[in-house]
């Protein structure tokens, strides 16, 4: 579990996050839940509780449990797999987890009032509903058991209808129906990008490629599904709990990247019971015929190929055909795989039957042997990815050159000097992304950071950005910000940096004042910072700032993210310095200027411009000047 | 100012002459070596004793401004006539008070342990180094300006004796000098500047100069340094020193352009910190060099046998006024600096930083010893404030004594090595390892008497008794499952054999076969018996007991 590669993706050092925490609370609370469905102990349904409530107070993604385990139960009551135990497992977690998890300050009321939580206690009063009619069916003839349902029925669907009404009401009444966005966004994959741009601008949220999947989950993938055939075979309530997991967690993982993490539990549990399925009957069926490997081997695998032909009557076809491949020495890869294929189902019917099923003792024996073969190229790989893909710091980036390593430390470096050259409580504005990154190494008050949940400041940030140089110091400072930071990939050819990133700004900062339109930003629905990008693009603070005086590096202003010479080469900033520039000019630090508290001084010489010009404009400044 | 400092000290002049003694200095040569941020005074005072009594100190005078950043001071007698330095022999040097001197001069005595006879002569060679001399001036400077300094100085050689022959050098930076106080018998030649020779001067005389010049060498002032050795006997000296960095010189303003600094380094930021050379003893290692966000990349490492060189690049570059704080460490081999004499241990050991071009505000080295050290004490070759504390480090019990030296105004001359003198019984550094032996030790021996230990307070509480059972019981499922367990592969081994039977009509083979299998089904009803024994003797088991028999007859069957 702990070399999956999207769980070490979010647990090595550099990225440690609350998720790494979150995960463990997660299959623990999933473990403690099937232990209360195999006991029927209270304790462990306390456990349970508190276990969940240890995952409440570590990540958000506690409605997925909260939404899963009643879908379980759901799936158990629908199946008739009703039982007491059941109900020791369900009611608990639900009145206890609830109350705990109301005691979160973030969650609170959200608890009970938002529609993620609604599931829960629709279950509640269902499992209620039907352990009631267990019981009164315990308890009546069935004669008098008849009537009794009549009567609850009637009355029942009355009460359940009165009740649906009222919720349906209040649920219906908000415009999100009562679900927070990111749980919508979940539900509805295009539901981010069309209303809430600060979600869908993560690069985590969005939708993950096929080889993602490969590089995180690798072999699992593949031991997945035989996993999900091996919990079918003797289906119980806990391997159909598991089943609901891996299901829904497949899905969740295909809408956001980083849900990712929530799979890779999943996945190692199906794939560890499908290893434990197929080793179960490699070793019993070397087991067996171990005493008799002293005899004639020859004998004995005919012996056991007929054998195996009786005990699997339906594959018995491919299975014959599969033992006469295994006869001869052939030993391709693809064919062992198939093989092992085969395996899975007799390993599963074998436990029906409560028959021993014998495979020919070198085919196990080599079987096991590439099991163990796939396993080891497994932790190979996981080892290979923590190395090359996660443990790299995302802050220090590194490029291999002919000659060498090259070393991109600029963050760092815009951080110390942020961090020993400005004063204490100087106010440093920034996208979002480097919020957390500016607080915690340069050690300054960003105006945002990677909380996203109220995104209104996100969006004044975005808004500044994207105004012309005096909107933008005019917002900048009623923020009260000193430095302005930004990110520029130009030079050296860093794609993530804020250009790329500027039209989330857009969005979100028109998402919160309309004044900021996107189209002002596109010529005709293209991005472009070249010379026919849109001259509201080409005034903006962050384009300005970001491009300040960078013709002069070589003479020409070629942006190498974007491919392309810059539309507005020469312009001066009024009301921004240049005070930093890291070496790769990864980051540039500007410091607003102070205000102009010189009327006076300016508007004379604003009015000694002007009388070059014209006139008349001359008579209108000295009329609005009162000091004249 | 330096016009009323004058006329003060010609008052000086007039009520001090007769408390002195009667020694002159005949011949005073001066030679200030302005090249460096610290500011190095060489004097050559020949002194001569007029008087009839024996002289045993000789006064030096400094201005309260220049003394208080005074880093540096020694007397040495010059005895070889030529260049036989190596025989010189370096005096005392205190600071006195004398009275019915000015309150704005410090005095500093060098007292002649010979002293100086009737009509006999000395020279003396003084070094007085200073360490924020140099004034930026103007203050403040853009990115393209080039770095100015101002330099003050008396051209006449302030004391308290009367001076015969004097003359005064300046050696400036290979640079542009702005300006320099023209008075007589002044000439440039190349980048020094000479004044002099004055004849026949009478104490206390004073002549403003002042120097400006451009000095484009960065001004690394290290506000706070702390070294801390830490001595380890397994065989290691681990040096640890926090910088704490400014740049002194011209503060920066306004705008910083990568730009021009890229395109012309040395036109536009001529006077930023680039990067520092550390010179380490030889054979150190583990070296890093790390801020408290990390390491940083930009260093360079070079080492042979005589010295390890460390060329270490700030972050960023440094104009000035900008800061920075860093970490370099390194381990030492033990056996370079840790030395035996009369049966006490003492550590030899730089005192100064390894970088040469900084100047330290304050210095705070700290040795920590192992613990256990006892009787320390210290030789220093310069007074340095002493101090003691305890650190507490791994495994610590008492905690490890540590000698705290603090000394403002560190220059380059500092780097002395001084000496710290301990006992330490070789014994003792086996004291952590043994208490880790011993504390697992006692864990595990702790955990083998729980298990062993029977600590039930009442024999006859029903959940010990229940326990009882409960072992009893699990160890009776324990020997039946094995029982079926053999029982099971023998059906496996029958129903394999019938399948021979069927396949190949050997009957011979499979009446073998289960015969053998028989045999051994025998064998095991005799194991299931004293068990079953057991179950029916017990009351508890009463309804248990046919479904075993249900077993049992099924086994037999089979």
């Amino acid at each position: 579990m702990q070399r999956v590669p999207s769980y070490i993706s979010r647990s090595v050092a550099g990225s440690y996050d609350n998720e790494a925490v979150a995960i463990f609370a997660l299959i623990f609370t999933f473990y403690l839940y099937i232990k209360t469905l195999n006991t029927g102990s209270l304790f462990y349904a306390t456990l349970n509780a508190i276990a969940y409530f240890y995952m409440v107070c570590s990540w958000g993604g506690y409605t997925f449990i909260i939404n899963l385990i009643p879908m379980h139960v759901l799936l158990c009551i629908v199946t008739g797999r009703y039982s007491s135990r059941l109900y020791i497992a369900y009611a608990p977690l639900v009145v206890l987890g609830t109350l705990l998890a109301s005691l979160v300050p973030v969650v609170g009321f959200n608890a009970v009032m938002t529609s993620e939580h609604f599931a829960s206690f629709l279950v509640f009063i269902i499992i209620h509903v039907v352990a009631l009619v267990y019981y009164i069916k315990g308890i009546l003839s069935p004669k008098m058991f008849k009537v009794a349902v009549t009567f609850v029925v009637s009355i029942g669907v009355v009460v359940c209808g009165a009740v649906l009404a009222v919720l349906i009401a209040l649920v219906a009444s908000s415009p999100t129906k009562g679900w927070s966005g990111r749980s919508l966004s979940l539900l509805d994959p295009t539901y981010a990008s069309k209303y809430i741009p600060i979600i869908a601008s993560v690069s985590e949220h969005q939708p993950p490629t096929w080889p993602s999947y490969f590089m995180d989950i690798n072999v699992l993938a593949f031991l997945v599904p035989a996993g999900i055939i091996a919990c079918f075979s003797p289906l119980s309530d806990a391997s159909s709990f598991v089943i609901l997991y891996i299901v829904t967690s497949v899905y969740f993982s295909g809408v956001m990247v980083r849900l990712m993490l929530v799979l890779a539990p999943a996945a190692c549990i199906m794939s560890g019971i499908a290893l434990s399925a197929a080793f179960d009957v490699f070793t019993r069926s070397i087991k067996f015929q171990l005493p008799g490997a002293t005899e004639n081997s020859e004998r004995d695998a005919g012996e056991t190929s007929s054998n195996s032909v009786v005990a699997q009557n339906d594959v018995a076809k491919t299975e014959k055909n599969e033992d006469a491949v295994k006869e001869r020495p052939s030993k391709k890869n693809r064919k062992k795989e198939k093989e092992k294929e085969n395996v899975e189902k007799p390993s599963v019917k074998s436990q029906i039957k409560k028959k021993l099923l014998i495979l020919p003792l070198e085919a196990s024996i080599i079987a096991i042997f590439l099991l163990v073969l796939l396993g080891a190229f497994y932790v190979v790989h996981c080892v290979w990815a923590a190395a090359e893909a996660y443990s790299a710091p995302s802050i220090v980036l590194t490029s291999h050159s002919h000659d060498g390593l090259h070393v991109f430390d600029d963050f760092r470096e815009a951080y110390a000097w942020l961090s020993h050259n400005t004063e204490v409580d100087d106010k440093v504005a920034s996208w979002w992304d480097y919020g957390y990154q500016t607080t915690a190494m340069a050690n300054r008050t960003v105006i945002v950071d990677n909380n996203t949940w109220n995104n209104t400041h996100i969006a004044t940030v975005g808004t500044a950005m994207s105004s012309p140089e005096k909107a933008a110091w005019e917002i900048f400072n009623s923020l009260d910000v000193k430095y302005v930071l930004v990110v520029f990939g130009g030079l050296v050819g860093y794609p993530s940096d804020d250009i790329n990133k500027f039209l989330w700004m857009v969005r979100i900062g028109g998402g919160v004042f309309p004044h900021i339109k996107e189209p002002d930003y596109l010529r005709d629905g293209q991005y472009r910072i070249d010379s026919q990008a849109t001259p509201t693009m080409l005034n903006c603070l962050m384009y300005k700032l970001s491009y300040y005086r960078f013709v002069e590096t070589d003479g020409k202003a070629f942006d190498r993210v974007r491919r392309t010479e810059i539309g507005k080469k020469y312009f001066k900033l009024t009301h921004f310095e240049e005070v930093f520039t890291t070496h790769h000019w990864m980051v540039r630090i500007y410091k607003l200027k102070p205000p102009k508290n010189r009327i006076r001084g300016r508007a004379k010489k604003s009015k000694s411009k002007a009388s070059s010009t014209t006139g008349t404009k001359r008579i209108g400044t000295k009329k609005k000047n009162p000091w004249h | 100012m330096g016009f009323r400092f004058d006329l003060l000290m010609f008052m000086i002049v007039l009520l001090s002459v007769p408390v002195l003694s009667n020694l002159i200095l005949s011949n005073v040569d001066r030679r200030i070596d302005l090249t460096t941020q610290a500011v190095r005074i060489t004097s050559t005072l020949k002194v001569e004793n007029t008087g009839s009594d024996l002289v045993s100190e000789v006064l030096l005078a400094f201005p309260d401004d220049q003394a208080k950043h005074l880093a540096y001071l020694t007397a040495t007698n010059n005895e070889g006539k030529g260049k036989a330095k190596s025989s010189s022999v370096s005096f005392p040097v205190d600071v006195v008070r004398p009275k019915g001197m000015h309150p704005s001069l410090t005095f500093y005595s060098v007292s002649l342990p010979k002293g100086l006879g009737k009509g006999a002569s000395l020279t003396l060679d003084v070094l007085a180094v200073f360490a924020h001399a140099l004034q930026p001036f103007p203050e403040r400077i853009t990115q393209p300006d080039i770095q100015l300094v101002v330099f003050n100085e008396t051209a006449h050689y302030l004391s308290p004796y009367a001076v015969k022959v004097q003359s005064l050098t300046v050696k400036l930076p290979d640079a542009r000098i702005e300006s320099f106080s023209k008075i007589e018998n002044t000439k440039i030649h190349g980048s020094e500047v000479k004044y002099g020779p004055y004849e026949n001067l009478p104490p206390f005389s004073y002549s403003s100069i002042v120097v400006h010049f451009e000095a484009n060498q960065p001004f690394a002032i290290a506000q706070q340094l702390i070294r801390e050795i830490e001595i380890s006997h397994w065989g290691n000296v681990q040096v640890t020193e926090h910088y704490n960095l400014v740049h002194g010189g011209a503060q920066s303003k306004g705008e910083f352009s990568r730009l021009d600094y890229q395109a012309r380094p040395h036109v536009r930021g001529a006077s930023a910190i680039r990067h520092l050379v550390a010179k380490l003893p030889p054979r150190a290692h583990s070296i890093y060099y790390r801020d408290e966000i990390g390491n940083i990349s930009t260093s360079k490492l070079w080492g042979d046998p005589k010295k390890t060189e460390l060329v270490i690049e700030p972050r960023y570059p440094m104009f000035g006024g900008w800061r920075t704080a860093f970490t370099i460490g390194y381990g030492l081999p033990l056996q370079d600096f840790l030395f035996h004499s009369e049966g006490k241990r003492y550590l030899n050991i730089s005192f100064g930083s390894p970088i040469n071009e900084v100047v330290i505000d304050t210095l705070i080295v700290k040795v920590v010893l192992p613990e256990g050290s006892a009787d320390i004490s210290v030789s220093a070759p310069f007074p340095v404030k002493q101090g003691q504390e305890t650190k507490f480090s791994h495994l610590d019990v008492v905690g490890r004594p540590v000698i705290v030296l603090e000394k403002t105004n560190v220059v380059l001359e500092h780097n002395q090595h001084f000496q710290v003198y301990y006992k330490f019984s070789s014994l003792s550094m086996f004291g952590e390892p043994l208490m880790l032996i011993s504390g697992f030790f006692f864990l595990f021996v702790a955990c083998i008497i729980y298990m062993h230990a029977d600590l039930s307070i009442s024999k006859s509480s029903p959940s010990y008794l229940a326990k009882l059972q409960w072992d009893e019981v699990q160890a009776g499922v324990q020997q039946v499952r094995n029982i079926f367990d053999r029982c099971l592969t023998l059906h496996d081994k029958l129903e394999a054999s019938l399948r021979d039977l069927s396949r190949t009509g050997d009957v011979q083979a499979c009446k073998a076969s289960r015969k053998a299998v028989d045999g051994l089904l025998k064998d095991i009803s005799k194991d299931l018996k004293p068990l079953l024994l057991s179950l029916q003797s017990s009351p508890q088991a009463a309804q248990i007991l046919p479904k075993c028999s249900i077993c049992k007859t099924s086994n037999a069957t089979s």
